[in-house]
């Protein structure tokens, strides 16, 4: 009898511990970041290597972003239907060493800008004066934006895609923009939320691929019935249309999307190249809305296939926000960070770091998600992310940019999940039709999230430290790029909110750690160089980058490659493989400065 | 062969057919097996193996040192195997311990030597509430396809009508049908946004292995009609004043233990009573 009521007592004791284990874990957790995050700058240098400030208005960016407001039809959500349109893109228009930064706007008669990066730590909007600010209009508004020269004279150009009559605008020398949208067969309306340049046929010329997310005969702010919503949270395939635009050499683009095999119609919200299976041709991955994402291998130019599923990048599907590439782990593969929705308690679908697994052969590519075991897996309500090393330490770090509807009321019963949360279970018939869905009545949806700063610590491990080093806005981030704003070493992060200003983050690094850049001009390969990817080896560290023409979520980052080193910094060699096949090494470069590289002819 | 020696042949290398603690685990199976296939409800095999392995060595276990026998294992393993469907969390550990609290809970939580909570209820909402930073509860549909949905429904219903539980399923549905309707109309919000949670796994598992569990079920007929009731109607008032997003947990959390404490208790008065009319 005694007997029992000890292994009674030991039974509750032990149910009691089991029951207690998640929150002093969760206590602990909060404690430990609390304490961190009351240090001060020199603290958090010498802990982190680096602090962020927000210096937009100091600098001379002043800017707000107004999404559109479209047909009262879907007024019970219209904050959830106007939900982007905040974009970034970095370029240095004007070729002065100085990367400048384009901004978008979404209600019709706001304007964009273009901040030109004097070079004396200010900026000035001079995009009305050179034409690219008043685009937003009854033929539809801004949602992102792309550098990219595809003429190969030397500045590049900009295509600003809209839900609408997106624009292709040609750099005339810096100087000025001219209007050449007749030049490329964009259709009259669609709902574009992506656009990359890339030479999908190694000719030397940029090609744009632009993806569609509400269907194009939508016109939002006209709407024929409110059957726009996706018919399945899981495998919609009622987007908009996909298009890749060949760019034929004489300032003229072909409609090829059919040919090579990319006519899809998921709800496409960001798109990333690089040649991922080696085979010198750049591939291109898909992240979608309401579905599973897309991998599609380059044939050599005339076609693509695409290995999502067998891949397993798009084999489960999830929420598709962004894609990036970055080596998270230093060993000489583009890594894939793809976005998507995570709400404790309620939905954890987790973003993926997708890393290429060890001993494939071509066309045989799979993937291995490693973000929850590198500890970058729960951003919140993800959007754009980058890889970045902020610190100079060697390690590429990530930037994510979280929340979605930040209402009126914050969160509790004022909550706008629980409405999602029914609606997002039901047959398409349900989903689909905009008027089944619960009035939002000012509520929040995933908003007042911060955004994710992950500290890589090169040992396989990530730690956030948002809060300790700045940057914890709470606004609905969109969009982030990155770039060395003022040359001196450190990547600054540029930040843009729906409905919301911009941020523009200064990076302050420790002294000691070096660095080194990288600009790289094609000759053979298209000028901008993109496609190219660079490996660097030093210290007995390796790691690849690649030039790309957009990346990540409605967002563009400065051009050139930039890597941090660390301390006592030696580099061996920087490995480059360039798109038309030609490989360079450059010995021994320099270390903390840039770089100018010209493919061999 | 004969018909008499086919099922003969089929009682003896069929577990389902000889015991029917078998049919759940092997349907539960099969769901997993058909969903991760095609819909790929599974981010990783080690979760699940986490959480099957946690419910079968914790049941192996305290089994062992609290009754001094080697359990049966079906029940832990449907437990398991409902855990790593149901609790979604990009960490492992959750997993092995929403399975350990389930199991533990059967142990523990007892009135008059039966345990009153459903395990796996009671695992999950304790880590919904305790652990709410790092969990959440299954949320993929099966392509929001109604072919699909139709399909799991026939089939969940052929397995309770055969494990004599299908009144507990329809009542429940039935109840929710009827509470959505009230709910719309209180709320202003459409019918089909608030019928449209039913159709999904997460209910289908709630429906056909929740609220059915033999261990956790009123034995009375007439109770067994009304729970499912009460605990629809317990949901709907979650629902509309605390918008609980996986409310029908939290009521059977709170439904089921208070129904089986007033069953015990009555069936105990009603002992105690003939004992003493007997005596008498």
């Amino acid at each position: 009898m005694k007997n029992d009521r000890v292994k009674k007592i030991l039974l509750a004791v032990f149910f009691v511990a089991l029951l207690s284990f998640p929150v002093i874990r969760t206590m602990w957790l909060k404690r430990k970041a609390d304490k961190i995050s009351k240090e001060k700058h020199s603290q958090i240098l010498k802990r982190y290597g680096f602090y962020l400030q927000d210096v937009a208005k100091k600098v001379g960016i002043n800017f707000t972003h107004h999404p559109p407001k479209l047909d009262p039809k879907v007024n019970n959500i219209m904050p959830i239907i106007a939900d982007m349109g905040a974009s970034v893109a970095v370029g240095d228009f004007n070729q002065d060493g100085y990367p400048d930064i384009y901004l978008t706007n979404s209600a019709i008669g706001t304007k964009n800008a273009l901040y030109e990066n004097l070079g004396n730590g200010k900026f000035k909007d001079i995009a009305s004066q050179l034409g690219v600010a008043a685009l937003n209009n009854q033929n539809g508004t801004s949602m992102g934006a792309v550098w990219g020269d595809y003429d190969n004279d030397g500045y590049p150009d900009l295509f600003v895609y809209k839900w609408g009559k997106s624009m292709l605008f040609h750099n005339d020398k810096g100087k000025g923009f001219t209007n050449v949208s007749k030049d490329i067969p964009l259709p009259k309306w669609m709902n574009a939320n992506t656009a990359i340049w890339f030479d999908y046929n190694n000719d030397g010329r940029l090609d744009l691929f632009v993806g569609g997310y509400y269907k194009s005969n939508i016109n939002l702010w006209h709407l024929k019935n409110t059957k726009i919503m996706p018919n399945s949270f899981e495998y919609a395939k009622n987007g908009g249309r996909n298009y890749l635009f060949e760019n034929m050499g004489n300032g003229k683009f072909k409609d090829v999307t059919k040919q090579v095999g990319l006519m899809g119609h998921r709800w496409t919200l960001a798109a990333s190249a690089a040649d991922l299976n080696h085979n010198g041709y750049t591939d291109l991955v898909l992240a979608n809305d309401y579905g599973v994402d897309e991998v599609f291998i380059n044939e050599k130019g005339k076609y693509f296939k695409n290995i999502g599923p067998t891949s397993r990048i798009g084999f489960a599907p999830k929420s598709g926000m962004n894609v990036t590439f970055g080596d998270a782990l230093n060993q000489g593969n583009l890594d894939i960070y793809i976005s998507n929705i995570s709400q404790p308690g309620i939905l954890i679908q987790g973003n993926n770091l997708w890393v290429p697994q060890l001993g494939r052969e071509q066309n045989q590519l799979t993937y291995h998600n490693l973000a929850e075991d590198l500890g970058i897996e729960l951003g919140g309500w993800s959007w754009g992310a980058q890889f970045g090393d902020f610190n100079d330490d060697g390690h590429l770090d990530l930037y994510v940019a979280n929340g979605y509807v930040s209402g009126k009321k914050k969160g509790g019963n004022n909550s706008y999940w629980y409405d999602y949360s029914k609606v997002a279970v039901g047959n398409h018939t349900i989903i689909n039709d905009a008027k089944n869905w619960p009035k939002m009545n000012g509520k929040s949806l995933s908003g007042y999230e911060r955004n994710k700063i992950w500290l890589n610590n090169g040992s396989g491990g990530f730690e956030e430290v948002g809060k300790a080093v700045g940057g914890k806005q709470v606004y609905d981030s969109r969009a982030v790029a990155l770039a060395d704003l003022w040359n001196t070493g450190a990547l600054d992060i540029i930040v843009a909110n729906q409905n919301g200003p911009v941020m523009v983050y200064k990076n302050t690094v420790a002294p000691g750690r070096h660095w080194i850049g990288f600009k790289l001009i094609g000759t053979q390969s298209n000028r901008s160089a993109i496609g190219a990817e660079a490996t660097l080896f030093w210290n007995h560290h390796i790691q690849k980058q690649v030039v790309t023409g957009g990346n990540g979520f409605c967002s563009e980052n400065q051009r050139r490659l930039f890597y941090g080193l660390g301390k006592n910094a030696k580099i061996d060699s920087l490995v480059i493989n360039w798109p038309s096949g030609q490989y360079q090494v450059i010995r021994h470069p320099s270390v903390d400065q840039y770089h100018k590289i010209t493919e061999p002819k | 062969m004969s018909e008499n020696t086919i099922t003969k042949a089929l009682k003896r290398w069929i577990p389902i057919y000889t015991d029917k603690r078998y049919i759940a685990p092997i349907f539960i199976t099969l769901i997993l097996i058909a969903a991760e296939l095609s819909y790929g409800i599974l981010e990783g095999y080690p979760k699940l193996a986490a959480a099957i392995f946690a419910s079968m060595g914790t049941e192996l276990i305290l089994g062992k040192l609290v009754t001094g026998k080697w359990r049966n294992l079906s029940s832990a393993y449907v437990s398991g195997i409902s855990i790593g469907i149901l609790i979604r969390s990009p960490m492992i550990w959750p997993y092995a311990l929403a399975s350990i609290i389930t199991i533990t809970s059967k142990y523990v939580l007892r009135y008059k030597g039966r345990h009153i909570w459903n395990p796996s209820n009671f695992g999950v909402v304790a880590l919904l509430l305790l652990a709410s930073n790092s969990v959440a509860v299954l949320s993929v549909q099966w392509g929001n396809n109604i072919w699909v949905m139709a399909v799991i429904w026939v089939l969940g219903f052929i397995i309770v009508w055969r494990v004599d539980r299908l009144h507990i399923s329809a009542v429940y549905i039935i109840s929710f049908l009827f509470f959505s309707l009230i709910r719309s109309w209180i709320s202003g919000n459409p019918f089909l946004g608030e019928v449209a949670p039913i159709t999904g796994p997460m209910y289908q598992l709630f429906t056909f292995f929740m609220i059915t569990d033999p261990k956790t079920t009123v034995s009375s007929k007439w109770g067994q009609y009304v729970v499912p009731f009460a605990i629809a109607a317990v949901e709907m008032v979650l629902r509309l004043v605390f918008h609980a997003v996986y409310a029908p947990f939290y009521a059977l959390f709170i439904v089921g233990p208070i129904a089986m404490v007033i069953e015990i208790t009555w069936k105990d008065m009603q002992q105690k009573r003939a004992v003493k009319t007997a005596a008498t």
